[in-house]
């Protein structure tokens, strides 16, 4: 998609449109950056900035859904609790594009239990977690995604294994799983794109550095290691049925995945590194692959299992075209012969 | 008959173990009475265990209609061998002791002063249930016959109780309906049914009324109040109460055709997830309830709090039972209404309903429904476990006339007639700002919510003045939710007045009623909502002396009113019952009549 030619989206939306207050984080920050693809992703996949339903909990991360889609309607709510408070939105609202922003602590501590059942549910949402191993907005304690043997600026070394969101989530039968880093705009707008497309829940394991905690040389979760040390899985690309025709500039023929509604995500080879995100087995061996190499990671979409064969809990709560949201009196209140049946009962 | 029998004043008593079945053949027997015409009060006494414990099933038989526990078992049914000896202890002389003849024969019974039938439960359901598991069960319907007999119950009001019990499965109904006769045959066979004093009589006193558990009216009132989201985490004694709406909403919420759902329901993780989920439905525009306990109310403060300075719309409702903690999970108490009253941490207050019995449990449930959409705000309906899982007489529910009120909505019209939109500003002056939903299309519609400190505008903040200006409009809402909320219901005259909610409501009524007779007349205040409205003060203040009764150890409503009137504290007195038992109008005689605890003279 080329914003070069066109100032607007399909749905005749400038990029502006889909921006948000100013940041408030730290200059440098990777959230900052996840921000700005998240813009991007919306503007290109041009969503429709007033269904959009921004939630959060509570963290550096948390705070960010301020600064993007400012015509979307925000909630910042309690420490972990954004995944049960996101799950009533998108069931009060199935016409709701949700998007959760949250953080390792947030995620993979607190809201352990909140994240692992929405997963399980299957709520239509994306989930981004701005992973970055440390814990921000407290001054720099390690994490539940700390590596074992990190340190922070003070010198501590993390005593303790890492929670890998990526392999949780594969293992709870999530359809949509993947794994990026906050400096990689193009995969990360793509892996958005294709996961607001998405139906069910999508999660993106976003490494986003932490400018001024965790940003040491041999953090695996700083800039300057992701820089050397992240691996594509693929080139990625997400193609819309409104989407411009793409020139084709390189060689080879790139794997397509087909989505429900019409889209594609393209994955072009790179390198010795083939992987089919369809394939559960292969995307379970690269996170084994990863976590017997310490410090290797390995970026891009893991797995993909379309919401045909993993309904969404809005399918399995047989929802309707109106949101419930929506429904008068008339629609909720049974007849007064079906009330007199009710109390027949009773007598 | 003789002339000392007792007619239709008494309290049936089943001693059983719980999962043995007896529940079908206790309602039978409440179903039975109530359709002859003559009022019940059914309270089961059970434990917090799934099968082995003891178990009371009590009916309270009365022509007046007392709803509340007689605190008496005159006529008992020992059936648990582990509890016989205490069972056989509490039938008052006069009384009268159906027993199990393979726990007890009668003539090791020890007691002159009751009358004693023994019966051979187990030898009598044996030709119909070769299976040792079945036989059990049908040992029950066995001293259904027997009661019946004693009792003098109408053959044909007991058959269809025994056919609706068992609706569309006939072979249930008929191998029950044996059983339930032979042991009629062998009562009259063996049993000398006129040493029994007490009989039902029919009455027309139960005409066009109900009977119908708490749960299941709150439920109702969830279902024809317009909610469209329910969260719940499975705890006694709400758990009925979701489960009911799920089904009601099955039935009456689902295109038949389609299977299209006009609702949603999710069985959350935990109950910080039920008042998550039911804050995000709310936000995004739901009418949204969760049912949980004690404990429950207390994983939901951190979320509730967010709600109320957020300013998003939820129901809670608190089918209340003993604590702290794990407490006692099957007794009853009314401990928690100061908990949710201020439920979550900062200066926090909400609005609290509080109904008595089914019929203001399901109208209560849908003014709840109504009012937090109204004052944007969470809203508690406190039931408790002796009105949520008890059946109760109740006069019929009423068809609901009044639309849905869904609040100050501003969807994409109303923004364009309005000069403007700041979601935290208080334009009508009382308190209550307009709200938008997420989806709604027009450029001023969007805001963001957030529990951290915001302006009118819902901007953030941490200017002190910007951050006061909420804080302070949130108080002046709550305040006048007074207006709204249920008044009091003041009756009656004299210098003591009683102040009362809840379940302890039926006890006030014939405490009063006893203390009239015996020529002391009293006043009676039944709130019904916090904040607590002006007339209750009014009402203290007209009073000599004022006693607050309620089911908790520390008088927690008492507090709430010396704290709203301190120069009358001293004239606030408490009359508290919280050992977990169905109350009775008892401690209020003792404290105003007998003069055991407290004497009064007036």
């Amino acid at each position: 998609m080329s914003e070069t030619t066109a100032q607007t989206n399909h749905v005749g939306l400038k990029k502006d449109d889909y921006g948000g207050a100013k940041t408030t984080l730290c200059v440098g920050c990777g959230h900052d950056q996840i921000t700005r693809w998240i813009i991007q992703a919306a503007y290109e996949s041009g969503v429709d900035p007033y269904n959009v339903a921004k939630t959060s909990g509570i963290g550096c991360s948390s705070k960010t859904p301020a600064y993007f889609i400012g015509r979307g309607f925000g909630i910042n709510s309690c420490h972990g609790r954004m995944p049960s408070v996101a799950t009533g939105a998108s069931l009060a609202n199935r016409n709701l594009v949700v998007i959760g922003v949250s953080g390792d602590g947030d995620t993979a501590s607190i809201g352990m239990g909140q994240f692992v059942h929405a997963v399980r549910r299957n709520t239509d949402m994306v989930y981004i977690v701005e992973n970055n191993g440390v814990y921000g907005l407290t001054k720099g304690q390690f994490s539940a995604t700390s590596d074992k043997g990190a340190h922070v600026k003070s010198g501590e070394t993390n005593a303790f294994a890492d929670i890998d969101l990526c392999n949780l989530a594969l293992n709870l039968g999530c359809g949509f799983v993947a794994r990026s880093f906050s400096g990689d705009g193009k995969q990360m707008v793509a892996l958005i794109r294709a996961a607001i497309a998405h139906r069910g829940f999508a999660l993106i394991d976003a490494i986003s550095p932490c400018v001024t905690f965790n940003n040491l040389p041999d953090s695996s979760k700083g800039f300057q290691w992701l820089r050397e040390h992240d691996v594509a899985l693929h080139e990625l690309g997400f193609v819309a049925p409104y989407d411009a025709p793409q020139v084709e500039q390189q060689p080879g023929v790139p794997l397509s995945v087909d989505m429900p509604d019409g889209s594609h995500i393209v994955l072009r080879r790179l390198g010795d590194n083939e992987h089919d995100p369809t394939d559960f087995k292969a995307a379970e061996n690269i996170l084994a692959r990863d976590r017997r190499t310490p410090g290797r990671i390995e970026t891009g979409l893991l797995y993909y299992k379309p919401a045909t064969l993993n309904p969404p809990l809005e399918d399995i709560a047989h929802l309707g075209d109106t949101p419930l949201a929506l429904l008068g009196a008339e629609e909720l209140r049974p007849s007064r012969g079906a009330f007199e049946g009710i109390l027949a009962a009773h007598h | 008959m003789t002339a000392s029998t007792v007619v239709n004043d008494f309290t049936l008593s089943v001693a059983t173990v719980n999962g043995s079945g007896s529940a079908s053949s206790n309602t039978i027997l409440a179903k039975t009475i109530f359709r002859m015409g003559v009022p019940v009060a059914p309270k089961n006494l059970f434990p917090s265990n799934i099968a082995g414990l003891p178990t009371w099933y009590l009916v309270r038989v009365t022509e007046r209609g007392w709803k509340c526990a007689s605190g008496r078992r005159d006529f008992t049914v020992a059936f648990n061998e582990t509890t016989i000896d205490q069972d056989i202890r509490l039938v008052p002389p006069g009384g009268v002791l159906v027993v199990d003849e393979d726990i007890r024969k009668a003539e090791q019974v020890g007691r002159s002063d009751i009358t004693v039938y023994a019966v051979p439960m187990g030898s009598i359901a044996k030709p119909f249930g070769p299976d040792p598991r079945l036989r059990k069960l049908l040992a029950n319907m066995v001293y259904v016959g027997v009661v019946a007999e004693l009792l003098g119950l109408d053959l044909e009001v007991l058959r269809q109780a025994v056919h609706d019990q068992f609706a569309g499965k006939e072979k249930v109904v008929k191998l029950n309906l044996d059983v339930v006769m032979a042991g009629i045959e062998h009562a009259r066979a063996h049993l000398d049914a006129s040493r029994c004093p007490f009989r039902v009589q029919r009455r027309n006193l139960t005409g066009g009324q109900i009977l119908i558990e708490g749960n299941q009216a709150a439920a109702l009132g969830a279902l024809m109040g317009g909610a469209t989201f329910c969260a719940w985490y499975p705890i006694t004694p709400s758990s009925s109460l979701c489960e009911a709406f799920i089904d009601y909403a099955r039935e009456h919420r689902t295109d038949q055709a389609t299977g299209v759902a006009r609702f949603a329901q999710v069985q959350a993780e935990d109950e910080l997830a039920s008042i998550g989920l039911v804050i995000g439905a709310g936000w995004a525009g739901a009418r949204a309830f969760t049912a949980t306990a004690g404990p429950g109310i207390s994983l939901m403060a951190e979320l509730t709090g967010f709600a109320y300075y957020a300013e998003v719309p939820a129901v809670i409702v608190d089918v209340q039972r003993v604590g702290p903690s794990t407490g006692m999970p099957t007794r009853n108490q009314q401990s928690d209404i100061r908990c949710c009253q201020r439920l979550s941490h900062g200066d926090t207050e909400h609005i609290v309903l509080l109904p008595a019995g089914p019929e203001e449990l399901y109208e209560l449930m849908q003014q709840a429904l109504d009012l937090a959409e109204r004052y944007q705000t969470p809203v508690f309906l406190m039931s408790e476990l002796d009105m949520g899982m008890n059946i109760w007489m109740s006069q019929p529910l009423r068809y609901p006339e009044r639309p849905l009120d869904r609040g100050k909505v501003l969807d994409k019209e109303g923004l364009k007639a309005a000069a403007e939109f700041a979601r935290y500003k208080d334009v009508d002056g009382d308190g209550i700002p307009y709200r938008t939903l997420p989806g709604t299309h027009h450029p001023k519609a969007p805001y963001f919510t957030r529990g951290s400190g915001h302006t009118e505008s819902a901007g953030y903040t941490e200017d002190a003045q910007e951050y006061r200006v909420v804080l302070d409009r949130l108080k002046r809402k709550i305040d006048g939710s007074t207006r709204d909320t249920p008044r009091p219901v003041i009756e009656g005259e004299g210098e003591i007045g009683l102040i009362h909610f809840g379940s302890s409501a039926f006890a006030v009524e014939e405490a009063r009623e006893i203390l009239s007779a015996k020529g002391l007349r009293t006043r009676s205040c039944r709130v019904r909502a916090l904040p607590l409205h002006d007339e209750v003060m009014d009402f203290v203040r007209a009073c000599k002396v004022v006693y607050v009764v309620e089911q908790n150890r520390d008088g927690q409503l008492a507090d709430s009113v010396r704290l709203r009137a301190p120069e009358l504290a001293t004239r606030v007195r408490s009359i508290l019952e919280y050992g977990g038992l169905p109350m009775t109008a008892q401690p209020i005689l003792d404290v105003l009549s007998v003069g055991k605890r407290e004497p009064v003279h007036v």
